[in-house]
C-alpha cells in the first residue's frame, strides 16, 4: 500500500474519478495551476485543461454555474478555496443545489461536489480558520463529509462524487500533510458511516475531522490510568451513522464529542439530541461537547493555540464524565 | 419546432414524452429565418395560450382553488414566445419567479403546469414546487426560481455542459431589471463573456423591481449597457413587438449555435397585472397602465397580421377561443387531479 499524504489522496480520490468518468470536471480559483495546496496539481496537464477550469473570484455564480453544468449531466467539483468564503455561495447551495431533486419532484439531479477546506492552522485569523460544517447540516438535501486521514480522503472523495447528490467534501489544512497507508483502488465506500478506530468499554470519544487525532491521543494517555476509552471518528455528519453511536454508547454509558468548530449549534449538539433519543437510559452521565470556545478564531498564537481543542481538554473531560454519577 | 407540437400535444392529451419525441424529429433550424404566415398565426396562437392560463390562473386564485404567492406575467407574452419559438427541446431556458409563460412557451404540458400551480400531485413538481419553482425538464425548461437572478448562473452551467457536449446546444435564461443590481448577475456577464459560453441573457424589463421603478435602483437606463461593459453583444427591442424580439432572438442563437458566444437581448415590456396577485400596485398610475394597455402584445401582433393578412378573422376568434378551451380543461384537469398524500412530505430530498 502506498503511504500518501492527506492532500495527495485527495488528488488520487478526484484524479481516479476524473479518469474514469470524463463527466467529472474541475472548477475553481486557481485549480488549474493545482490550487494554493496543490490538491489538483497535474491533473490539468494529464487530462486536459478544459477538464480543470479556472474561474474568477467570483464564488457564488461559480457554484451556481456549476450546478447548472450537474443539472446538464456533468458531475462537477467545485473548490471554494477557503470555507470561510463559502458565505458567498450559500444561496446557490442552499437554495438550488439542495432543493432542486425535491422541489421538481425528482426531475432533477444535482450531482455535485464541493471541495472546501477549514480549520485553524498558521494564525490566518477569523476570515480563513472557521469550521461551518454546522450549518449544513441544517439544509436538507446536502450531504457533508469530513475525512480525518488520507485513506478516508481517497475514498470518501470517490463515494461524494459518484454520489447523485451535492455533497460537501470538508477537509481541514492541519491534516493536508500528515501521512498514512491508502489502499490502491480506494478502501470501498466510506460514505454514510462512522469508523470504530479504538474499541474501549469506560468513555466513548467521536471527535470529526482533525480532533480525531487529539481524541486518540487522549485514549492513548488514559489507557496509562487504566481508563478504556472507545474513539469513533464520526466521518460522515450527513447522513450521521447514530447507529454506530448508540452502539457505542449501549457499551460505555459515557460520551463526549470533539469537534473544532465553535460549540454552540455544533455537531456536537446534534449528535448528543440523536444518541439520548435512542440510548438516553444507558448513559450514566451527561453527554459532553469539547470544542472551540463561542467566538470567532483570533490570530494570535497563544489565543489561537488556546482556541483548538487538544489532548488535555479531552483528558479533563473523560475525567469529568467519569467524575458524574446518577444521583 | 417544439411549439406546434406542444400545442397539439396539449390539445390531443398527449404525454410530455410524447411531445418531445415528436420535436425532436425536425432538426435543428436557423433561427434568422423569414418566417410564414402559419408560423406567424403559430406565434400568436401561443401568445394566447399563456394569456388565457394566467387569466385562469388569476381567476382560480381568485376563487381560492389556487393558493400561494403568484407572479403573473399577463403583458409579456411576446417575449416568452418571440425567444422559445426559436429554441428546440434540447436547448435548456431557466426562468424567474415570473416564468408560467416561459415554461409555456418552451413545451411546458399546460395540464400539469396547472396541476403543479394548484399542488396537485400530478403536477410537474407532484407539489412540491409551486408556482416560482416550476420544472418542466421533458420540455427543456430546466427551473425556474425564488430567488431574483438566481438562475443566471445556472444557465452559465447548462451552456458549459452544452459547448462540452459538442451538441450546439444553446442556454437561454430569463431574468428582470431586478436582477441586473445583484452581484450573480454581473459575474455571470462576465464570465459567460470570459469563457465564450452559448447562453442567451434575456432581460425582461418591465420598469419595475417589485414595487419599485428602475430609476430608483440605478442610474443605468438600459441593461443592456451592462453586456457592454462585458464585452457581450447586447441590444434593446421592444418587448410587446414580438418580431422585434424575434429578430433579435434568431442573431443570438445563431451566434450561440455557432460558438460565437453570449448574446444579450433586453426586451422593453410591462406587466399588467400586480407584481403579484393581491398586489393594490399604487406604486402605478393607472394613466401609464392604460398607456401600457393600448400596447398589449397580443392585440398589436394581430393588428400586424390582419395588415399583413397573414390570417382570416375567422383564425384570429380560434386562436383566442382554442387556448381558452385548452386552458380550462386544464384547469379541469388540474382540480381534479388528487392532492399528494402527506407521507410525500419527505421524500425526494435526497435522490
Amino acid at each position: 500500500m502506498p503511504e500518501l499524504s492527506y492532500l495527495e489522496a485527495i488528488r488520487s480520490g478526484l484524479l481516479a474519478e476524473m479518469r474514469d468518468d470524463p463527466s467529472v470536471y474541475v472548477f475553481g480559483e486557481d485549480v488549474a495551476l493545482g490550487g494554493p495546496f496543490g490538491v489538483t496539481q497535474g491533473i490539468a496537464e494529464e487530462l486536459g485543461s478544459h477538464r480543470v477550469v479556472n474561474t474568477p473570484i467570483s464564488e457564488g455564480t461559480v457554484m451556481g454555474v456549476a450546478i447548472g453544468a450537474a443539472l446538464s449531466g456533468l458531475r462537477p467539483v467545485v473548490e471554494i478555496m477557503f470555507v470561510d468564503f463559502i458565505t458567498l455561495a450559500m444561496d446557490q447551495l442552499v437554495n438550488h443545489a439542495a432543493k432542486l431533486h425535491y422541489m421538481s419532484g425528482g426531475q432533477l439531479r444535482v450531482p455535485l461536489t464541493v471541495r472546501v477546506q477549514c480549520g485553524v492552522q498558521g494564525n490566518m485569523g477569523a476570515h480563513h480558520s472557521q469550521s461551518l460544517e454546522s450549518w449544513f447540516l441544517h439544509v436538507p438535501g446536502l450531504k457533508v463529509v469530513m475525512p480525518s486521514n488520507p485513506a478516508d480522503a481517497d475514498s470518501l472523495m470517490r463515494d461524494a462524487i459518484r454520489d447523485d447528490n451535492p455533497v460537501l467534501f470538508v477537509e481541514h489544512r492541519g491534516l493536508y500533510f500528515t501521512r498514512a497507508e491508502v489502499p490502491e483502488g480506494g478502501s470501498g465506500r466510506a460514505m454514510d458511516r462512522a469508523a470504530v478506530l479504538r474499541s474501549g468499554t469506560d468513555v466513548t470519544v467521536a471527535a470529526v475531522s482533525r480532533m480525531v487525532a487529539p481524541a486518540r491521543e487522549a485514549a492513548e494517555a488514559l489507557a496509562a490510568e487504566g481508563i478504556s476509552v472507545e474513539v469513533v471518528d464520526l466521518r460522515s455528519l450527513v447522513p450521521l451513522d447514530v447507529e454506530t453511536l448508540v452502539n457505542s454508547v449501549r457499551k460505555t454509558s459515557r460520551l463526549i464529542v470533539v469537534h473544532e468548530a465553535v460549540e454552540q449549534g455544533g455537531v456536537g449538539a446534534e449528535v448528543a439530541a440523536r444518541v439520548q433519543e435512542q440510548a438516553l437510559y444507558y448513559l450514566d452521565s451527561p453527554i459532553l461537547r469539547v470544542a472551540a470556545p463561542n467566538a470567532p478564531v483570533p490570530c494570535a498564537p497563544p489565543l489561537e493555540n488556546f482556541f483548538v481543542p487538544d489532548k488535555e481538554r479531552v483528558v479533563a473531560a473523560v475525567h469529568r464524565t467519569l467524575a458524574s454519577q446518577p444521583a | 419546432m417544439n411549439f406546434d407540437t406542444a400545442w397539439k400535444a396539449g390539445i390531443q392529451g398527449r404525454s410530455g414524452a410524447e411531445n418531445m419525441k415528436a420535436a425532436k424529429q425536425g432538426s435543428a433550424k436557423p433561427a434568422t429565418r423569414h418566417d410564414d404566415s402559419s408560423e406567424l398565426l403559430s406565434l400568436l396562437r401561443h401568445m394566447w395560450v399563456i394569456r388565457a392560463f394566467e387569466e385562469k390562473v388569476s381567476a382560480l386564485y381568485a376563487a381560492r382553488e389556487i393558493v400561494g404567492l403568484l407572479h403573473l406575467g399577463i403583458g409579456q407574452e411576446a417575449v416568452a414566445v418571440g425567444v422559445c419559438g426559436l429554441l428546440d427541446t434540447d436547448d435548456l431556458v431557466y426562468g424567474g419567479h415570473r416564468s408560467h409563460g416561459h415554461a409555456i412557451a418552451k413545451g411546458a404540458d399546460p395540464n400539469r403546469l396547472m396541476a403543479e400551480l394548484a399542488g396537485r400531485f400530478t403536477g410537474y413538481c407532484r407539489g412540491k414546487g409551486g408556482s416560482m419553482h416550476i420544472v418542466a425538464a421533458e420540455a427543456g425548461f430546466v427551473t425556474a426560481s425564488g430567488v431574483v437572478g438566481g438562475t443566471v448562473p445556472l444557465a452559465l452551467g447548462a451552456a458549459f455542459a452544452a459547448r462540452e457536449k459538442g451538441a450546439g446546444r444553446v442556454a437561454v435564461v430569463f431574468f428582470g431589471d431586478g436582477a441586473g443590481q445583484t452581484g450573480p448577475f454581473h459575474e455571470s456577464l462576465n464570465i459567460a463573456s470570459l469563457w465564450q459560453l452559448p447562453v442567451i441573457f434575456v432581460c425582461e424589463n418591465n420598469g419595475y423591481a417589485e414595487f419599485t421603478p428602475l430609476s430608483a435602483h440605478t442610474k443605468v437606463e438600459r441593461l443592456a449597457q451592462h453586456a457592454n461593459t462585458y464585452g457581450i453583444p447586447g441590444a434593446t427591442v421592444d418587448g410587446n413587438d414580438i418580431l422585434a424580439v424575434r429578430k433579435a432572438m434568431g442573431r443570438a442563437v445563431d451566434n450561440a449555435r455557432a460558438g460565437k458566444g453570449p448574446t444579450f437581448v433586453e426586451c422593453l415590456t410591462y406587466r399588467l397585472r400586480g407584481h403579484y396577485e393581491g398586489d393594490p400596485g399604487k406604486y402605478r398610475e393607472l394613466s401609464q397602465l392604460a398607456d401600457w394597455k393600448k400596447k398589449d402584445p397580443i392585440a398589436r401582433f394581430t393588428r400586424v397580421l390582419k395588415r399583413r393578412r397573414a390570417a382570416s378573422a375567422g383564425d384570429f376568434e380560434k386562436a383566442e377561443s382554442d387556448a381558452r378551451a385548452l386552458v380550462d380543461a386544464a384547469a379541469e384537469f388540474a382540480l381534479s387531479s388528487p392532492w399528494p398524500e402527506p407521507e410525500e412530505t419527505a421524500t425526494q430530498v435526497c435522490a
